[in-house]
C-alpha cells in the first residue's frame, strides 16, 4: 500500500529551518527518499522538494504535520508534477566517449568536462529515466556517480 | 522608542503582555535579564528550587488560569532541566512561553561552558523555538511567542538568548499585533460540515459525546453542558476533560479508556455515532484501534488538522476553534435534534452503570486511596484546585473526585510526569489564590520534586500535599501483579524518609495518618492554618486502579476485579 509522494514545502528561508523538516521526518518514522532545497528567487522563502514513501494515513499526516510547522508557508502535494533529476558521472578516458556521448544526449546531457584522467559527464531527466541512465551508464565503468535528486514544479 | 539592552526588553515585553508572575531559576548565561528584574519589578519573580518545578509551575498557572505561563532559566543545566517541563506541556498543549539564557553568539559551537544546543533540544517537544541572533530583533520574537503559544492549538514555545544579545543596545518596538504569513489557524468551523454533523446527530440511534481536552483549552465548557443538556445525549469525558460537565450531571457516564468506567467503554463500543470534541484519540483512550468504536461513525472537531484522522478513520472533520464550531452548532442541535430519540440507548447505558459502577472496597482497618479522594471532593468540592502527579493516585482521582468545572483538575495527561504536580500546584494556587490548592500524590512522585517545600514555604503557596503512600511505585506494581507473575522489580518503596519530619524541616506541616478521624483532622487542620502541608496517608498496599482495560487490549474487554 506504500506509494511514492513528490512533496514540495515553501519554508521561512530562516535559522534552522531545514532542521524542523527533517527533524519531524525522524522523529515521526517517516521516510526520506531525496531531498533538495533552494532559496526560491526574489523572495523570503524557500524551497524543498521530498520524495517519500509511505501508506495514503501517512502520507497525509506528513502533509498535516509540515503544514503545523511554523515556517511553513505551503506544502504542495499534487500528483501532477513535472519531475526532474540530475546526475553527473566521471568516466575514464580510455572507455568510448564517442558512445558516452550519444548515451547522454538520449537523456538531455552532454560531456562537460575532461580532465587528465576522466571525462565527467551530465543528464537532467524524469528520476524513472535517470535511474535507466545510471543501469546503462555502469558498462562504461563509472568512477563516481552524483546524484542531485528531485526537483519538481506543478504542470 | 527607546534605546535599551536586550535584557530590559525582555522584562519589557512581559509588561507589555500583562506577564504577572514569572518562575525561574538565575545563572550565569541569563543574569543581565535577572538584573532588569531587579531593577524593575515589574513582575513578581518566584525562584523554584529546580529549573523542571520552575517550568511545571508556570504550566500550572497556565492550566489553572487559562494565561500564558512563563518560565526564564539559565543555558545548559539550567535549559536541560527545563526540557521535561516543556515535553509535559507540549503533550497536554499548555500556552507557555520559556525563556532561557545562552553563551555568546561568538562562544555557539566552541563546547563553551554551560552551552547546549538548546534550541536543537526543544524543538520536538515545544510548539515552536527561536535562537535570538541580535536586540532588535527580540522584541518581535517575543511577541510571536507568545502569540503563538497562546493560539491555534497552544503550547509552550521555547526563546533562546545569547548573553551577548542580551546586553546588547537596541530599539524597543514592540509589536501592537503579531500577524504570520506561515501561520494562520483556522478558527471558523465549516458550515457544511458543521451542518452535516448536527444531521448526523439527529439520524443516530447511539450517539456519544467523547469530550477531551480541546474543551478546556477554549474555554467552551458552558455550550457543551447546553449541547449536552439539550440533547440528552450520554456523554464520556478523557483525563484532560474532567470537569468538562459536573461530577453529577445525569448524562455522564465518568471517565473513558483504560482506567475509565464500564458504562464509558461499554458505550463508546456501541455507540453508532461518537460525537469527538477536542480529544486526540490517545492510546489510553481507544485501546485497541481496529476494535474501537468499531459501528461508529465519528465526527471530529478539532482546531488541529493533523489530529483529525491520525489514528481513526473520521466521516466528518470540522477543523476549528471549537468555540466557534460550537457557537455554530449548538443553535442548530436545539433546531433539530429530538431528545426522546435517544430514550432506548440511554436505558440501556443505565443498566450498564448499575451493572458495574465505579466503587472499591471500603475497609475499617486500613485506609482505601479511594475513601481518601472521595473524602477530600466532600470537604472541598468546587473550592479547590486538584494537582496530581502520576501514577494509582492519579487514576483514582480521576475516577472518585467530584469534580465540578473546567481547571479544577491539573494533571500531567499526555508525558505522564511524575514529579508535576506539587510544582503545578504552587502553579495554581499562584493564579488562583482564592481557592485551596491541594496536591494528590505518591510516596513516588512526591519524592520527584520535594525540594519545592522550601519554595512554597517562602514564597507563601500552601499546598496541601496529600501522599497516598502504599510504599510501592503502584501503578508499575500493579502491571507486575497482574502481568509479570507478581515479580516486583523495583517497586518496593519500604525505604522512605520520615515525611512528616522532611514537612517539618522545611518549615511546613507534616501529619501522618493511618485512619479515618486522623485522617479528617489533619486535612481539616491542614486547611484551616492555610500551610504549606504534607499528608502522609498511609494506605492499602495492594489496592488496585479498576477497572482496567490492558494496554493494547479493547475497551469492552476490562478487568472489572482483581482476586488473589
Amino acid at each position: 500500500m506504500n506509494e511514492r509522494r513528490v512533496i514540495s514545502v515553501i519554508v521561512l528561508n530562516e535559522h534552522g529551518v531545514l532542521t524542523r523538516i527533517t527533524g519531524l521526518f525522524a522523529a515521526r518514522g517517516y521516510n526520506i527518499e531525496t531531498l533538495t532545497v533552494a532559496p526560491i528567487p526574489g523572495s523570503r522563502y524557500s524551497r524543498l522538494t521530498i520524495v517519500t514513501k509511505g501508506s495514503p494515513r501517512v502520507i497525509e499526516q506528513i502533509i498535516k504535520q509540515l503544514h503545523k510547522l511554523i515556517p511553513v508557508y505551503k506544502v504542495i502535494e499534487h500528483s501532477e508534477l513535472v519531475e526532474k533529476e540530475m546526475v553527473m558521472a566521471k568516466i575514464p578516458l580510455e572507455e568510448r566517449l564517442a558512445d558516452v556521448e550519444a548515451l547522454c544526449r538520449a537523456y538531455n546531457g552532454n560531456i562537460v568536462n575532461i580532465g587528465k584522467d576522466t571525462a565527467i559527464i551530465m543528464a537532467a531527466d524524469e528520476p524513472s529515466r535517470i535511474r535507466n541512465f545510471v543501469e546503462a551508464l555502469k558498462r562504461f565503468n563509472p568512477k563516481e556517480i552524483v546524484r542531485s535528486g528531485v526537483v519538481a514544479i506543478e504542470r | 522608542m527607546a534605546q535599551m539592552s536586550g535584557a530590559q526588553m525582555v522584562v519589557e515585553a512581559m509588561r507589555e503582555e500583562g506577564v504577572e508572575v514569572v518562575f525561574g531559576y538565575p545563572g550565569g548565561a541569563i543574569m543581565n535579564v535577572y538584573d532588569e528584574i531587579y531593577k524593575h519589578r515589574y513582575f513578581e519573580h518566584i525562584l523554584t528550587r529546580h529549573e523542571q518545578a520552575a517550568v511545571h509551575a508556570a504550566d500550572g498557572y497556565a492550566r489553572a488560569t487559562g494565561n500564558v505561563g512563563v518560565a526564564f532559566v539559565t543555558s545548559g543545566p539550567g535549559f536541560t532541566n527545563a526540557v521535561t517541563g516543556l515535553a509535559t506541556a507540549y503533550m497536554d498543549s499548555v500556552p507557555m512561553v520559556v525563556v532561557s539564557g545562552q553563551v555568546p553568539i561568538s562562544m555557539i559551537g566552541t563546547d563553551a561552558f554551560q552551552e547546549i544546543d538548546a534550541v536543537g533540544i526543544s524543538r520536538p517537544c515545544t510548539k515552536h523555538n527561536f535562537l535570538v541572533q541580535s536586540a532588535d530583533e527580540l522584541p518581535k520574537i517575543l511577541a510571536e511567542a507568545f502569540y503563538i503559544a497562546k493560539t491555534g492549538r497552544p503550547g509552550p514555545v521555547h526563546v533562546d538568548i545569547p548573553k551577548d544579545v542580551t546586553a546588547q543596545m537596541g530599539e524597543f518596538n514592540y509589536p501592537k499585533s503579531v500577524k504570520l504569513d506561515t501561520y494562520k489557524p483556522t478558527v471558523k468551523g465549516n458550515m457544511r460540515q458543521i451542518k452535516k454533523a448536527v444531521e448526523a446527530i439527529k439520524e443516530a440511534k447511539k450517539p456519544v459525546f467523547y469530550l477531551g481536552g480541546g474543551i478546556i483549552s477554549s474555554n467552551s465548557a458552558d455550550m457543551v453542558r447546553e449541547l449536552v443538556a439539550h440533547t440528552q445525549i450520554p456523554a464520556v469525558e478523557t483525563l484532560m476533560a474532567r470537569g468538562v460537565l459536573r461530577y453529577d450531571d445525569p448524562m455522564l457516564l465518568g471517565m473513558v479508556g483504560m482506567h475509565g468506567s464500564y458504562a464509558a467503554n461499554m458505550a463508546m463500543s456501541e455507540a453508532d455515532l461518537l460525537i469527538a470534541l477536542g480529544p486526540r484519540f490517545d492510546d489510553r483512550v481507544t485501546g485497541k484501534l481496529s476494535e474501537f468504536a468499531k459501528y461508529a461513525k465519528i465526527i471530529h472537531v478539532d482546531i488541529d488538522p493533523s489530529s483529525i484522522g491520525k489514528l481513526v478513520n473520521v466521516d466528518y472533520p470540522i477543523v476549528g476553534d471549537l468555540k466557534e464550531v460550537l457557537k455554530e452548532m449548538v443553535p442548530l442541535a436545539k433546531k433539530s435534534v429530538e431528545p426522546q430519540r435517544y430514550e432506548a440507548w440511554r436505558e440501556i447505558l443505565q443498566r450498564y452503570r448499575e451493572l458495574h459502577p465505579l466503587t472499591f472496597e471500603d475497609s475499617d482497618e486500613v485506609l482505601k486511596p479511594q475513601w481518601v479522594i472521595q473524602r477530600v471532593g466532600e470537604k472541598l468540592k468546587g473550592k479547590a484546585r486538584i494537582a496530581t502527579d502520576v501514577g494509582q493516585h492519579q487514576m483514582w482521582t480521576a475516577q472518585f473526585y467530584p469534580f465540578t468545572r473546567p481547571r479544577e483538575l491539573i494533571t500531567s495527561g499526555g508525558l505522564g510526569t511524575m514529579g508535576f504536580g506539587f510544582p503545578a500546584a504552587m502553579g495554581a494556587k499562584r493564579g488562583v489564590r482564592d481557592e485551596v490548592a491541594v496536591n494528590i500524590s505518591g510516596d513516588g512522585s512526591i519524592l520527584m520534586n520535594i525540594q519545592e517545600l522550601i519554595t512554597a514555604v517562602e514564597y507563601r503557596l500552601p499546598v496541601i500535599n496529600i501522599i497516598l503512600n502504599n510504599h510501592y511505585l503502584g501503578m508499575v506494581r500493579q502491571w507486575q501483579t497482574f502481568f509479570y507473575d507478581k515479580r516486583y522489580a523495583e517497586t518496593d518503596l519500604s525505604m522512605q524518609p520520615d515525611f512528616v519530619k522532611v514537612a517539618e524541616a522545611f518549615g511546613g506541616v507534616g501529619y501522618r495518618v493511618k485512619t479515618k478521624e486522623e485522617f479528617d483532622k489533619a486535612l481539616d487542620d491542614a486547611i484551616s492554618k492555610g500551610v504549606v502541608a504534607l499528608i502522609d496517608v498511609i494506605v492499602d498496599r495492594y489496592e488496585n486502579v479498576l477497572p482496567m482495560v490492558p494496554a493494547g487490549g479493547s475497551l469492552y474487554n476490562m478487568l472489572l476485579e482483581y482476586k488473589d
